[in-house]
């Protein structure tokens, strides 16, 4: 197994410094610049997974990011464990450890194999034809199935790795750094713009960087010289940023695309430490150039999936690049040139060439005359039409074409190898093309998709546009960038060019075999096991629709999306159903290219970042105080103040008895405020709330309630005049934002002729309520100029007054049913004041209390907590608040709404009062609430809004909604829950004080 | 994610704005005076079209003003901006 097939020194690969790394537990030796595969590779380790339905061997069969076999887990059992990470892309650094997937008990022997001897019993579709049946089954099947499938483990620690987000806007994008890449970037930036080149690679180059041959020269230098230079002058450029291990992982309309650098990965994890390990890129370009290059095609037949078959591509570039050796023994299958352009570096390097089998027959093309040259038997219009080797290929059996590509003829001839590349031709990386909405066009004479129109302001260059020769690349990509730059001349339009391919192909998406379809398993898609035989059996069953038939056998659905196998889907179903490739349409890729980690979306969003919050100004003194906080919208409000062992309950019990008994004190800085000004300011509020404004008169406040035009309850508050043309309005907690949303709305679009002025000052004030029985004399301690007496300043009126030399506003209005105040301050004074309070209030016993005793508090009162005790369903009607809905007025925001024959539906949900039977029973909140259990279906009336314990009323009380309630006064309801029935009675939903006898008190 | 240009700020980013559905729909200006039908075609009723749209966007994390644009909903194109109260462009 430890041969060494690292064959000639490369100068992309650094011998000096040798890698030690592990993989399975097995310890080997790579060299730095090698990828896991290719350090694999150099010791004759083809075999590195199974696969995910057959548990067949599979092998390294890419060299880049379209790899559908060698993923792997890495750094499995800690805090930075990644699965699905494909060897391909994995650059190795001293202590990496990778382990294969999807295989137990280990690679080389595996339990889940036997799924290959059962495949006649697996067939397309048998996931859900087997296991949805009977349902009640699913749960035994989904044990088995989980145990033996899946690809890799999820980290279970948290990720310990720091991820950025960064913004990049730049005139033009290139992504890949190809030759025609290089070319794009270097035109767009000598021109004065500002451009950004990406490539996934850690190197600069593409294929060409690689390709020293004498078939492909540019002004009389080898391909791979030339370019060497270009890349040499484009990193001199100032306005020219280029990002190496930088993939884009979707691209979005408008230019907008995402990529992520990498930035850590290749490094020794102690060399990692406090340093970024991905930075998410949010680009918008002004223009995008794609140049992504092309991906080489495998080739359909039977048992093609072997380790040691890989594309003849990958080969090449693993001999050239990388210096490693892919076999001693290698035979080329191929229905193009490229093959031969592998063939001649492997001879270049002396790596045995079998043979090559081509299913061309007779091509006038130099790169075949070469090798003939080198004596290498080339099997002409022939075909592989198997393979053998159970671990690892030792075998191909190939027989002859018949002149239509049909079937094959004459006798089949055996040739033994190891190693098998196949290079059926190219497909031009068009994934982040059709993301923006590009559309393609199929191009017939070679086969592929290619771009057709463009959404935004971009261009397709080099092999991923469909121009798959040197000469070709060069001349078109040179005058698109003329075009496409709005620009003279480019460096590159009088080249010499030597390109020696013959473009002939023969394509033939599914090969001919000597047995029937049934027998073989010819892989199309590698990761998700699907063979030719699948997609024909989808198509006999009915499918028609590639969508339909990719979900059905799962082709494409894989971490890779199909970048293989799909063309050859798409062939075979065309064939099959004898529809032309250009109306079948293609599957839809979708971002991301290739996968992402949750850390790189998330960058630095996470924990205390997750969102922003906002604090009162007398945040810290609640903090100090022992406070439990509540999210509401974003603000953390103090929830309850428990003391020393206190639970929630035992504390809100404690904090609503003082705030009845004496005093409370509560931070109500939350609540939305808006300033209204201008002459209409009192017309304004009469058209969005239900009731009347005009009359209200300077200094007193008012309870209001706002409604959609729908009719339904929006948000409420207390809004004060502060004099004739200044209102200031308070909403709730979460609504504030959206309230002034809304008005803005209506003063921008409806009623621009109105003058009125919105300011939110939300932050700009603190306020502090204190209320109870004892609030007065608080309240006068800590104002002592202010006349508290009820005649000058009654319940629901305002004052201006000083403390000290500090200006502030005091309502009084209650929320509690209590006697009580508010005090609204510059937010900066806030905590002195609160402070100033809390000393005044000493002798009386003065409690903070949080959300949740002013919950109950106003629930004893039947007070109503908007998006509690409402959804968007509730009318003032229904929540019986009819009182405040003016008759007089002719118009305000919902009202022609509250008498739509919807709305005036005697049996809608009703806002009532609940009381339990037993009245230490405590309701839950969410509980549905019925009459009748007997008869089923059991009719849902409606369900619990709001309920607690009232330690004032001693007794359990709670809000609902409820059909037709409001004339079920006295009725009995049933709450069922889990364990029992509970009885309760529809009652008033003002359950203390209906006299509003404390507000003065 | 669409580059919007505000009427009043220029080109920005499409999530400093907040759509607002079909443009162009006024509310009517006596609701009292309206049978069920005309009032639930006023509230309810959209074109929610395929193709050429007259739409109402805000410019919330910017300026705050209201003002409308039209979209082709196919491809997302922004054909045209324009304030609030302004002629809409035929396209
Ligand atoms: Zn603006």
């Amino acid at each position: 197994m430890s041969k060494n097939l690292r064959v000639k020194t490369s100068k992309f690969i650094d011998e000096t410094t040798r890698i030690s790394f592990k993989f399975n537990n097995k310890t080997y030796y790579g060299f730095k610049g090698d990828t896991l595969a290719s350090a694999l590779l150099a010791n004759n380790v083809h075999l590195v997974g199974r696969s995910f339905k057959y548990h067949r061997p599979r092998g390294i069969m890419t060299a880049g990011s379209e790899e559908p076999n060698a993923i792997v887990q890495i750094n499995d059992g800690t805090a930075l464990t990644e699965p699905n990470a494909r060897a391909t892309e994995i650059e190795i650094y001293e202590g990496l450890k990778a382990s294969s997937q999807n295989c137990w008990p280990s690679v080389n022997f595996d339990i889940g194999g036997i799924n290959n001897l059962l495949s006649p019993l697996l067939p397309a579709g048998f996931y859900y034809k087997t296991f949805m049946w009977p349902a009640s089954f699913w749960e035994k099947y989904e044990y088995f199935i989980r145990k033996s499938a899946g690809l890799g483990k999820s980290p279970t620690k948290p990720d310990p790795d720091i991820y950025e987000h960064r913004y990049i806007h730049c005139d033009v994008l290139v992504i890949g750094a190809g030759i025609s890449g290089i070319m794009a970037a270097k035109t767009s930036a000598k021109n004065g713009l500002k451009t950004l080149l990406i490539e996934e690679k850690p190197n600069l180059g593409g294929s060409t960087i690689y390709q020293n041959s004498d078939h492909f020269k540019i002004n009389n230098q080898n391909s791979n010289s030339w370019l060497e230079k270009e890349i040499n002058e484009i990193k001199k450029i100032q306005n020219l940023e280029i990002k190496t291990r930088t993939s884009v992982a979707a691209f979005h309309g408008y230019n907008f695309l995402l990529a992520r650098e990498n930035l850590t990965d290749h490094l020794p994890v102690e060399q990692r430490k406090e340093k970024t390990r991905h930075k998410l890129l949010k680009i918008r370009a002004k223009k995008v150039i794609s140049a992504t290059g092309s991906i080489e095609r495998p080739m359909i037949f039977d048992n093609n999936d072997r380790p040691g078959i890989l594309l003849s591509s990958a080969i090449k570039r693993y001999t050239d690049f990388f210096g490693v050796a892919c076999g001693e023994k290698i035979i080329l299958l191929t229905n193009n040139d490229s093959a031969y352009e592998t063939a001649i570096s492997l001879i270049q390097k002396g790596i045995n060439i079998e043979a090559i089998i081509d299913n061309r027959e007779e091509v006038d093309s130099k790169l075949i005359y070469e090798v003939e040259k080198n004596n290498i038997k080339i099997f002409k219009g022939y075909t592989v039409i198997d393979t053998s080797g159970y671990k690892k290929i030792n075998k191909v059996s190939i027989m002859k074409l018949s002149k239509d590509g049909q079937k094959v003829v004459g006798s089949k001839i055996n040739l033994s190898c190891d190693c098998l590349g196949l290079s059926g031709g190219w497909t031009p990386a068009v994934h982040l093309f059709t993301q923006s909405g590009g559309k393609l066009k199929f191009r017939d004479v070679d086969q592929v998709f290619i771009p057709n129109v463009y959404p935004s302001d971009q261009l397709s260059i080099g092999a991923c546009n469909g121009d798959l020769t040197l000469d070709e690349i060069l001349s078109n990509t040179s005058n698109s960038l003329k075009k496409f730059l709005n620009i003279k001349n480019t460096e590159y339009e009088n080249l010499e060019v030597v390109s020696s391919t013959n473009k002939f192909k023969r394509n033939i998406w599914l090969l001919p075999s000597n047995k029937i379809l049934g027998k073989t398993k010819s892989f199309v898609d590698y990761q998700n096991d699907a063979t030719a035989k699948d997609i024909k059996l989808a198509l006999r069953e009915g499918f028609r629709s590639i969508e339909h038939v990719k979900r059905y056998t799962t082709t494409g659905m894989g971490t890779d999306q199909g970048k293989l196998g799909n063309m050859h889907a798409l062939g075979i179903i065309s064939e099959t159903a004898g529809a032309k490739m250009g109306e079948l349409g293609t599957t839809t890729f979708r971002p991301p290219y290739t996968p992402l980690t949750f850390g790189t979306i998330v960058g630095r969003n996470v924990g205390e970042y997750f969102d922003t919050f906002r604090k009162t100004p007398i945040h810290d003194w609640h903090e100090k105080h022992n406070a439990e906080f509540e999210n509401v919208g974003q603000w953390k409000r103090a929830w309850f103040y428990p003391i020393e062992n206190e639970n929630m309950h035992d504390a809100v019990q404690r904090e609503s008895k003082a705030a009845r008994e004496s005093a409370g004190i509560l931070d109500a800085s939350t609540l939305g405020k808006i300033d209204i000004q201008g002459t209409d300011a009192s017309e304004f509020l009469n058209r969005v709330y239900t009731n009347a404004w005009s009359k209200l008169a300077i200094g007193k406040c008012r309870y209001g309630l706002m409604l959609n035009e729908d009719g339904m309850v929006y948000d409420d508050g207390v809004t004060t005049r502060l004099g004739e043309n200044h209102y200031i309005m308070t909403t709730t907690t979460g609504g504030a934002a959206n309230v002034m949303g809304k008005l803005e709305d209506y003063l921008q679009t409806e009623w621009p002729e109105l003058d009125v002025y919105l300011t939110s000052v939300t932050d700009h004030f603190a306020t502090v309520s204190v209320c109870g029985p004892n609030s007065k004399k608080i309240v006068s301690e800590v104002i002592p100029d202010l006349d508290f007496s009820d005649e000058s300043f009654p319940h629901m009126s305002f004052m201006n007054a000083k403390i000290g030399k500090i200006s502030c506003r005091v309502m009084r209005i209650s929320f509690t049913g209590e006697h009580s105040y508010e005090i609204n301050i510059q937010a900066n004074y806030g905590k002195s004041v609160w402070e100033k309070c809390m000393e005044a209030g000493k002798n009386y016993n003065i409690t903070p209390y949080g959300t949740e005793t002013m919950h109950l508090l106003r629930a004893e009162k039947g007070f109503i907590i908007v998006g509690q005790d409402t959804d968007a369903t509730m009318t003032p009607i229904d929540l019986q608040m009819d009182w405040i809905v003016s008759k007089k007025k002719y118009d305000f925001i919902g009202k022609r709404s509250l008498y739509r024959s919807d709305t005036i539906r005697e049996d809608r949900k009703q806002l009532v009062g609940l009381l339990t039977d037993n009245p230490n029973e405590v309701l839950e909140e969410g509980a549905q609430i019925v009459a009748n259990i007997n008869k089923s279906p059991v009719e849902m009336l409606g369900h619990v809004t709001s309920s607690y314990y009232s330690p004032n009323l001693k007794k359990s009380i709670a809000l609902g909604v409820v059909k037709g309630g409001k004339n079920m006064m006295g009725q009995k309801l049933i709450i069922p829950m889990e364990k029992k029935n509970i009885n309760v009675t529809v009652a008033d939903p003002v359950f203390l004080d209906k006299e509003n006898k404390r507000l003065n008190a | 994610m669409f580059i919007i240009s505000c009427p009043y700020c220029g080109e920005r980013e499409q999530s400093e704005f907040k759509a607002g559905g079909e443009a162009h729909i006024v509310r009517p200006k006596q609701p009292t005076e309206l049978s069920d039908d005309e009032w639930a075609e006023y509230l309810f009723m959209r074109k929610n079209i395929k193709g050429i749209q007259y739409e109402r966007w805000n410019h919330i994390h910017g300026c705050r003003k209201w003002f409308n644009l039209v979209r082709d909903t196919s491809n997302d194109e922004i054909k045209s901006v324009y304030k609030m109260g302004e002629k809409p462009p035929s396209i």
